[in-house]
């Protein structure tokens, strides 16, 4: 299994790499939307991608509807991993094409019980 | 502070007389990390002064805190999942045709904690059965703490409870933001009768009967005799064909034969033909 994570916060992509590790996924990186979307480039589709929303160049709500209008990538499960914490945030995301919807700060259980809900699991 | 043996062995003594629950030597830790805030909130210096307390009067107040916090567990939306997808996908459909003549529907979480149990299976009810909003249906919940009931019927959750297990599209479409928590719907709210309840009691009068209950992860807390007993009980207030979960560490093997456990989901069981 594969996972992509987007986030400008290196530690959150460590984090978040070393608890999709221990769950058997293969994590791929990127800082921000378009560096995710240049680094999907030429490799099989993810699994899941858990994307951050505040970033620079491009940020999670624009790489989700990014995603979801291209032929190549629409149907990868993202799920949005983010500080913003108001309903009308969760509402725009999953409006956007966001499958699932975490809330920093996270346990690796969070992370484990919202790939649940999605049908995945990792190795 | 360590907890003196003499203390934790009356704590121990006295949540088994209040709750039947066994607190087994080597959770001292446990003791002291769930009184201490009971000795805060209660103006004593640590767990010793609530022990002082109890040891001259055996009731009240402080003794009902104590109980709550040594009978809180840990809970969360949807927990483990597939008894929830079990119940979607064998449990009420069996009973929506079983049923359909007298279009009623009993259910029980016996062991329902702040509520999350209970909401997770209504959410799934009106998701996947909405034809049910025109049954009779009952919605027992019921849990020995006080403190827990009074948390569930308020139905407010912070950022961390609903991040545990609950999709984000039944966030949305049964929540609402109320200042840093969210709140259930009144809805769900209204649909549950909540109600205090000591599973230990040796007689359940006035229970049942059930087409499903839920008693998830609470057996592990009592000893042998108990469980029995409250297996008996389940029997007279199940129906029989009805069903009865448990936690996936839980059995009546070796404890009830006059169950069997589904081949489907274990964790299920039904009545033995008598």
């Amino acid at each position: 299994m594969r996972a992509l994570v987007v986030d400008d916060s290196a530690v959150i992509r460590t984090v978040l790499t070393r608890i999709l590790t221990n769950l058997g996924f293969e994590v791929i990186q990127a800082s921000h939307g378009k560096d995710a979307l240049d680094k999907l480039k030429g490799v099989p589709l993810p699994d899941i991608a858990l994307v951050d929303w505040n970033m620079p160049e491009m940020n999670g709500y624009e790489f989700i509807r990014s995603v979801r209008e291209s032929a190549e990538y629409r149907d990868m499960p993202l799920m949005m991993v983010t500080t913003e914490t108001e309903m009308e945030q969760v509402v725009k995301a999953l409006a956007a094409g966001a499958n699932e919807y975490l809330m920093k700060p996270f346990t690796p259980e969070m992370v484990q019980e919202k790939l649940q809900i999605l049908g995945i699991s990792g190795s | 502070m360590a907890i003196a043996s003499d203390d934790f062995r009356f704590i121990a003594e006295l949540i088994r007389e209040q709750a039947a629950i066994v607190i087994e030597p080597g959770k001292e830790y446990l003791v002291e990390t769930r009184l201490g805030p009971v000795a805060v909130t209660a103006g004593l210096v640590n767990v010793a002064g609530v022990v002082r307390e109890l040891r001259a009067k055996r009731a009240g107040p402080l003794l009902q805190r104590v109980v709550d916090a040594m009978t809180t567990n840990e809970t969360s939306f949807f927990r483990d999942l597939q008894p929830f997808e079990h119940l979607k996908e064998r449990v009420i459909p069996d009973l929506l045709e079983r049923r359909k003549a007298e279009r009623s529907l009993s259910i029980w979480c016996a062991a329902s904690s702040c509520g999350q149990e209970p909401y997770s299976m209504l959410m799934m009810m009106r998701e996947s059965f909405p034809q049910l909003q025109q049954w009779r249906v009952q919605f027992l919940a019921t849990d020995i703490s006080q403190q827990m009931l009074a948390k569930a019927r308020e139905g407010s959750y912070t950022q961390l409870e609903v991040n545990r297990g609950l999709p984000a599209p039944l966030l949305v479409k049964y929540f609402h933001k109320k200042g840093i928590e969210w709140q259930i719907d009144d809805s769900l709210r209204r649909a549950i009768d909540w109600r205090e309840f000591n599973l230990s009691a040796r007689t359940w009068p006035g229970m049942g009967p059930f087409d499903i209950v839920m008693l998830r992860n609470v057996m592990i807390y009592f000893d042998l005799a108990t469980k029995r007993q409250i297996l008996a009980n389940m029997r007279k207030v199940l129906r029989p064909d009805g069903f009865l979960f448990l936690g996936t560490a839980e059995t009546t093997i070796n404890v009830d034969d006059s169950y069997a456990s589904d081949v489907l989901h274990t964790a299920c069981y039904r009545p033995k033909a008598a």
